[in-house]
């Protein structure tokens, strides 16, 4: 029987840093985040969209967003998974650690949904819907991780109401 | 003016989990080779090349460059197009403007993937914005599932309606000697697969393939010297929708719904279901195949799961979606995309074998990716007007 072989090159613990420019709107939110536990939003003075993350540009009307807005910080939850897989986390190089939950929140307020962790402790109240509040980190340094997760604090069954124009497709209105 | 254009021929290698027997160049040469082959012509024929995959899913980059001499483009005009997941719909669409220009006559496009030689999820990770989005994202799996998570709580659809998605492209797999996975699966063992992420089961989404893809495109001034039954391009579309995740209407693809619009206004089409004669989704987890068709208007927002639970989309049914068994049972993912229009292809030419649709006059190919965006390709039989 012939004896097969590979011969593998594996890239081993090699690291390619990068640094990454947040922008002027992005910096106001973690900094809001940081010093006042706020979440902070931006109007579309053409649409009235409120957006979070808040961004310079409104991708729709293609004009400029300067209008801050304080959304959240509670919310509800507008969808929802809870990542069951094992996979590699490109931030570590190492296994995520499953299961945990992870959401698109409405903020109140907000017309766009922020995507954070969602406590899976009570896995049975994750619904859409439910309401839900931010557990923020006791030593802040300004990044996404200063939000631990949310929680779930009362499950309703009220789904969440998109207030931005909404558009007409096959005879309804979404 | 603009060239009407047609493919005249395809080729596609085989596709499994891992092909270490084969580097970069030499999968692609084995796509390229049988394409030739089928449109009857030489590369010396060939006036251009477009060739596209996911960046940094084999560790290596400009696949434009260092694959020339598998992909017969060594001094030639070379172009690649990488766009995510929609990377090999979109390198089709850009053969099609390369050959309607009028600049070239005949075009091979390529698309090819090793995805064995990554990290699938950790690469599609990288792909989303550092700040916003990865801490949390795990992959195309964890948006997908917050998709039909949406979906179900609109619409009162369940994961069973979804497992009869997966089981028929499962099935229909059978058929097609391409396809990476070729095994029958019931209802039952979709629901029992393992959870992947709620509501996703592991036999409700796509394998990861090693594999290759090519087409050849002609204009209307060449395209049936080689081929006597050209499949004519008679439209495109692409739309993306969004920067951020958290943006996306979840429940609801906008990029889908906005582009087949377009594709049905451009080629005069009034009723999809029924003008359409069979349909290749990109199609990568089994709720896709409910949630899109509602966004092309084939049926009504929450009509699908009826719809399929009716058998409509099997084959010998009103209008049979994935012959090929789709991307569920072969995703080799920068060749994805175009596999769904050599497919669809294939169907309009006649030379679709166990898994031809009969007297197919028109037929849908897609691709998907990234934050919920859509590109698409209208095929038909007649040259266009
Ligand atoms: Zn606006």
């Amino acid at each position: 029987m012939v004896r097969q072989e590979q011969l593998i090159i594996a890239s081993g613990d090699a690291v390619q840093p990068f640094a990454y420019s947040v922008g002027m709107h992005g910096s106001r939110f973690f900094t809001e985040i940081r010093d006042n536990c706020r979440f902070m939003a931006v109007r579309c003075p053409q649409c009235g969209k409120v957006y979070i993350p808040p961004r310079a540009v409104c991708g729709d009307c293609f004009v400029e967003m300067k209008e801050w807005v304080e959304v959240g910080p509670q919310g509800v939850i507008g969808t929802f998974t809870i990542i069951r897989f094992a996979f590699l986390d490109p931030e570590t190089g190492l296994q995520k650690p499953v299961p945990y939950g992870y959401g698109f929140i409405k903020l109140d307020g907000a017309d766009t949904l922020f995507q954070h962790y969602i406590s899976v402790e009570e896995e049975k109240r994750l619904r859409i819907g439910a309401r839900v509040e931010p557990v923020f980190s006791k030593e802040r340094k300004g990044s996404i991780r200063d939000i631990e997760y949310f929680k779930v604090i009362e499950p309703i069954a009220k789904l969440p109401t998109l207030s931005f124009p909404r558009r007409f497709w096959a005879g309804i209105w979404f | 003016m603009a060239k009407r254009v047609a493919i005249v021929g395809t080729g596609q290698t085989f596709h499994t989990s891992h092909r270490p027997d084969v580097n970069g160049q030499e999968l692609i040469n084995e796509a390229v080779l049988r394409a030739l082959n089928d449109a009857d012509l030489q590369m010396k024929d060939i006036d251009a090349i477009v060739i596209g995959n996911m960046d940094h899913f084999e560790g290596i980059n400009y696949v434009d460059c260092w694959s020339v001499d598998g992909s017969g483009g060594t001094m030639k005009p070379i172009i690649k197009l990488t766009t995510g997941g929609t990377t090999g719909c979109t390198v089709a669409i850009g053969g099609f403007h390369l050959v309607g220009s009028g600049m070239f006559d005949r075009v091979l496009i390529i698309g090819w993937e090793k995805n064995s030689e990554s990290n699938t999820t950790g690469a599609i990770t990288t792909a989303f914005d550092p700040i916003w989005d990865r801490l949390v994202f795990a992959g195309a799996i964890s948006g997908l599932a917050a998709e039909a998570q949406a979906y179900m709580a609109r619409y009162g659809a369940t994961d069973r309606d979804a497992a009869r998605v997966s089981v028929r492209d499962r099935k229909h797999a059978l058929n097609n000697p391409h396809a990476h996975l070729r095994r029958e699966v019931t209802l039952e063992q979709v629901l029992a697969s393992p959870m992947l992420a709620d509501p996703i089961h592991l036999l409700d989404v796509c394998p990861r393939s090693d594999g290759a893809c090519a087409v050849i495109m002609a204009s209307e001034d060449v395209a049936e010297k080689s081929c006597p039954q050209p499949d004519w391009i008679l439209g495109t579309a692409a739309r993306h929708s969004y920067s951020y995740l958290g943006d996306a209407d979840y429940g609801r693809l906008t990029s889908m719904r906005e582009g087949s619009q377009e594709l049905w206004k451009k080629a005069g089409i009034k009723e999809p279901r029924k003008e359409l004669d069979v349909i290749e989704l990109y199609q990568p987890y089994s709720f896709g195949g409910l949630i899109w068709i509602e966004d092309m208007g084939l049926v009504g927002p929450g009509e699908a799961p009826r719809y399929i639970w009716d058998g409509n989309t099997d084959m010998g049914g009103e209008l049979p979606i994935n012959p090929s068994g789709g991307v569920i049972s072969c995703n080799p993912i920068g060749a994805t995309g175009l596999i769904r229009c050599a497919e669809a292809a294939l169907q309009v030419m006649g030379k679709a074998e166990d898994r031809q649709v009969p007297d197919v006059k028109l037929a849908f190919s897609s691709g998907f990716g990234g934050c919920w965006w859509t590109d698409m390709i209208l095929h038909g039989r007649k040259k266009p007007q």
